[in-house]
């Protein structure tokens, strides 16, 4: 490893959380749509969807963080995205730094980012009435497992960040990734669905990720679902650092 | 720099390319788009790989030694490479540090002083001019003194102004002893810049020489009369005033 490798992406990260903190709007625009399907579906909604004893805003924030952070990502794609097109990538990659800083300041910037995101849906979330009766050590199991599911998907995103050939197509590939909660355990019981549905729903990643977080916040056991959950995470983490290598050699040879 | 020497192919882009910049001179890449300027410049600064041949940049060769090769140079490409969301003086400290200069607040005070930037130092690049872009971007390409430097089209896309602006920043550069490596597709760019002109076509170097050894290329010149009417450059120059506030020519 480049000797300069720590220097350099504290350096860069310093750059791009400047650009966060300049343009506040991209946390906004994040937390805008989770926030809105938190308010629908407890308000409006969720009188309607039998979702086991308690009170519904406590069954549903697990998914709505996963939510948050597919729609964070995408913004990991945009930024990357517009490095690569206005230049200043090629700048750095000519530069004698650490070449792979350049793309772990970004990773770690969507990290910062997202962190930020999802500590704002929790707060309206407990101003909604959502509560846990976890204790630091849950709050810490949730911590990790919504670390390591966005560094997951944010790696996934430096793919499109680094392939696109426009903005749109850069922050798009976020839109599938936001409607996975739907066909999951996230809003509804699995039970409650078709066969095929009910199928696909409960062996696609969100409905382990969201069961897990959804014991950790009640203080109940998790059960061997916390090991698909993780398998799932460290799984789409090493395919997706192994085909955003992949794209990012294409791009410097 | 000890010498260039580059023959390789990519996808038929450069066919075989060979030529030597002396130390401290100009040199001016001549063609026109497609012509391979940029692939070139891309190679030498270890940004892309050559398919054959070989480029030694500062003794250094691109492909054996690309670490030192980069610490020897700097790239300014085609397209202002700059921060905009940063200020002017944020991306020369960022440029600074990442060279892993002490005093980064220092060079970039300097920076912005030399190229007439100190004003908008502390303003958003998203609020400036093309020519202050540019200006900061060759600026952003001078912090801790490369000895090589390569310009790939630095005024593409400025106005007459911008343009005086960034030849004067160039002339200054090589008067300080730094190598230029410029792209140009601009005549009159090369012929005012450049100690030595080679031009660059469908992969292979045509020429190169200096200005006067081009010249010799076509039959001796004829005198002729000719009415001296001032050129249009000339007219939007004293009608704008920039000729007012530098030498122009």
């Amino acid at each position: 490893m480049n000797r300069h490798f720590v220097g350099d992406t504290a350096v860069l990260l310093g750059r791009s959380l400047r650009h966060i903190a300049r343009s506040p709007d991209t946390i906004i625009t994040t937390v805008i749509t989770p926030i809105a399907m938190l308010l629908l579906f407890v308000y409006v909604l969720g009188g309607a969807i039998q979702a086991g004893t308690g009170s519904y805003v406590n069954y549903l924030l697990p998914g709505i963080l996963i939510i948050t952070i597919a729609s964070g990502i995408s913004y990991t794609a945009y930024r990357l995205f517009l490095d690569l097109q206005g230049g200043i990538f090629e700048r750095f990659q000519s530069m004698p730094i650490a070449r792979s800083a350049v793309l772990w300041a970004h990773v770690l910037t969507s990290m910062v980012a997202n962190l930020i995101s999802l500590v704002v849906v929790v707060l309206v979330a407990l101003a909604m009435g959502f509560r846990s009766g976890t204790g630091v050590l849950g709050w810490l199991a949730v911590l990790g497992i919504l670390v390591l599911f966005t560094l997951a998907l944010t790696w996934l995103a430096v793919i499109p960040g680094l392939t696109a050939s426009s903005v749109d197509g850069a922050s798009a590939f976020a839109y599938p990734l936001i409607f996975l909660p739907f066909v999951s355990s996230a809003f509804v019981p699995t039970a409650s669905m078709p066969g095929p549905v009910r199928a696909f729903a409960e062996n696609q990643p969100v409905t382990s990720i969201v069961n897990s977080l959804r014991a950790l916040f009640a203080g109940q056991p998790v059960g061997s679902g916390i090991w698909t959950a993780l398998a799932w995470c460290v799984g789409i983490l090493v395919l997706a650092v192994v085909f955003a290598g992949a794209a990012y050699r294409r791009r410097v040879n | 720099m000890q010498g260039l020497e580059k023959s390789f192919k990519q996808l038929r882009v450069l066919r075989g390319v060979d030529f030597d910049v002396a130390r401290g001179s100009i040199f001016a890449l001549l063609g026109s788009n497609g012509a391979g300027k940029t692939t070139l410049v891309k190679i030498l600064s270890t940004l892309l790989k050559a398919d054959a041949g070989s480029a030694v940049v500062h003794g250094f060769d691109v492909a054996a030694q690309a670490a030192d090769v980069r610490e020897s140079i700097s790239l300014t490409g085609q397209f202002a490479a700059v921060d905009e969301i940063l200020s002017g003086r944020e991306n020369l400290t960022l440029v600074a540090r990442l060279r892993h200069l002490k005093d980064a607040g220092t060079i970039a005070d300097d920076l912005l002083r030399r190229f007439s930037l100190t004003e908008a130092g502390g303003r958003r690049v998203a609020t400036y001019s093309g020519g202050m872009r540019r200006r900061l971007d060759i600026a952003m390409s001078l912090v801790g003194n490369p000895p090589v430097i390569f310009l790939d089209e630095p005024t593409t896309g400025l106005d007459p102004e911008g343009r005086l602006e960034v030849w004067r920043a160039v002339k200054e550069l090589a008067s300080g002893g730094t190598t230029v490596l410029l792209t140009t597709q601009y005549l009159d760019e090369a012929e005012q810049l450049a100690d030595r002109i080679a031009i660059l076509h469908e992969g292979r170097i045509l020429v190169n020489g200096t200005l006067d050894e081009l010249r010799k290329l076509l039959p001796p010149a004829k005198v002729e009369y000719v009415e001296k009417q001032p050129t249009l450059e000339d007219v939007f120059l004293s009608l704008v005033g920039a000729a007012a506030n530098g030498e122009p020519r």
